[in-house]
């Protein structure tokens, strides 16, 4: 099946990270899930492997959330088809960092 | 001995960034770059012994995760290396806060120290505790597990900031001795460079541990050595400051006539291995120096006599803290001392602790200080 350029919005510190513009493209073959745009996202950014899901598990790192035409797929299985909007192209793929996340709540003695 | 010619190159993390602090040998004049991965925690960053413009950075986020940042050229470019820290096996259980068994995870690198020989290999303390090693410059690291595997693992807890591995010391006379620092297990030496472990806590007393002969459990805050002496040992533990004279065999304590023992650095002056360095903070609840006054402490008599340090430092109304890896000192003469505030400020003193003066005052809080001597080329 030819890949289909699917459009990406990634958080301000992972654009930084990967040196990528605030939306990117990456090429999907197959059914567009989660897991197929991440797979593809790692591989045309390494750097970013780690960052958005654990290294060994694949589950979403907690204060990361996906979202897909104004819907939350945070919760989704990773395997679900993402809407038909953001397969063809027409609307991104949303990665967010929670508003209310982050370490840096301990002082680290 | 002592190197005068080059300058010097302060490595800063903080909590929003990384700081790169250059001077000449003067150390009076200070150039700023930063912040390197704004934003990012920056635990800690260090450079290699052997090539000082190869400099290690632990970069972390609490959304993100950890990256492992390498840079080649003293600090000016950075490339992200292999940031996969996969324990070795299914790693079991340690106490959590309540003594409830807790499952091991990995969080964060706290420190990175470079193999003092080979700039390609690089040892990683990380939080839930375990040491990971790297040999090919950060391609792959690989978890060093005789630590973890030792048998008092499901004893270990958290200290109040994890449960971290936060100091590695490589002996440099016998390069398969190793000792490292856990919060709140202890100290540990191994003799075959990280293969096998034995803890080190003889003498350790803490309060909140019943057994008097615990052999782990000790909240070790920061050990020090000097490379011409590696069978003495100092040590800032949660509270009292300590000396080992037989490579961690036994320790006696030399908090003497210091203003309180509780405390989290401890370093030794460059070219004089009975000078050492602390900075006495209250207490474990109030985690700032005793009546708002900053000083450091030093003792030339490697611990027990100390002499307060205060010229330059502010002694009122200062209620931050120093943090355990947030001090350094230079190999130039006279000896260089580096250390960061939780306030944000970095204080340099050029004459081994007699005067001092803030290279930077609001940087976000700081997590570490090192300090790497140059040569006269400016670059080694």
């Amino acid at each position: 099946m030819k890949p289909v350029p699917i459009r990406v919005v990634l958080p301000a510190h992972l654009r930084t990270l990967s040196g990528a513009g605030m939306e990117i493209t990456v090429p999907v073959a197959g059914p567009v899930t989660q897991r197929s745009i991440l797979d593809a996202l790692e591989r045309q950014y390494p750097m970013l492997q780690g960052t958005l899901r654990d290294h060994v598990t694949q589950r979403r790192r907690p204060f990361v959330r996906f979202f897909a035409c104004e819907e939350d797929y945070s919760h989704e299985s990773p395997d679900t088809p993402l809407p038909e909007a953001v397969a063809s192209g027409a609307e991104p793929f949303l990665i967010v960092g929670a508003i209310a996340g982050g370490s840096g709540l301990v002082e680290r003695p | 001995m002592a190197e005068t010619n080059g300058g010097v190159r302060v490595l800063v993390g903080t909590r929003k960034g990384g700081f790169v602090l250059t001077s000449d040998a003067k150390r009076e004049n200070w150039d700023v770059s930063g912040p390197h991965f704004a934003g990012w925690e920056i635990y800690h960053m260090k450079g290699s012994p052997v090539d000082p413009n190869r400099i290690w950075a632990s970069q972390s986020s609490g959304w993100f995760g950890q990256l492992i940042q390498r840079s080649d050229d003293g600090g000016k470019t950075w490339t992200p290396v292999d940031n996969k820290f996969v324990y070795d096996g299914v790693p079991g259980t340690h106490q959590w806060y309540d003594g409830t068994p807790h499952p091991w995870e990995f969080k964060r690198v706290w420190h990175l120290e470079p193999c003092l020989t080979d700039p390609d290999t690089v040892y990683a303390g990380i939080e839930d505790a375990a040491l990971f090693k790297t040999t090919d410059g950060g391609k792959s690291w690989n978890e060093l597990s005789g630590l973890r595997k030792h048998g008092s693992g499901p004893r270990w807890q958290p200290g109040a900031g994890g449960m971290c591995l936060h100091t590695i010391v490589l002996d440099p006379a016998a390069p398969g001795r190793i000792f490292i620092a856990i919060s709140a297990a202890g100290a540990f030496r191994s003799e075959d460079a990280g293969e096998t472990w034995q803890p080190i806590n003889q003498g350790l007393r803490s309060e909140f541990i019943p057994d008097p002969n615990a052999e782990v459990g000790h909240c070790v805050h920061r050990i020090a050595m000097h490379p011409s002496r590696p069978d003495v040992l100092y040590m800032q533990k949660h509270w009292d400051v300590m000396r080992s004279d037989n490579g961690g065999a036994s320790w006696h304590e030399v908090s003497g006539n210091l203003p309180t023992d509780f405390g989290f650095v401890i370093d030794v002056h460059a070219h004089e291995p009975e000078t050492i360095y602390v900075v006495p903070i209250k207490s474990d609840s109030e985690h700032y120096p005793p009546d708002g006054k900053l000083r450091v402490y030093r003792s030339r008599t490697g611990g027990n006599d100390w002499e307060a340090l205060t010229n330059g430092l502010p002694q009122s109304n200062c209620y931050v803290n120093v943090l355990r890896d947030a001090m350094a000192v230079d190999k130039l003469d006279p000896c260089g001392i580096y250390f960061g505030t939780t306030g944000g400020q970095v204080y340099g003193s050029s004459n081994a602790g007699d005067d001092w003066k803030a290279i930077v005052r609001d940087l976000p809080a700081v997590l570490s200080v090192e300090v790497q001597s140059l040569g006269g080329n400016g670059n080694a």
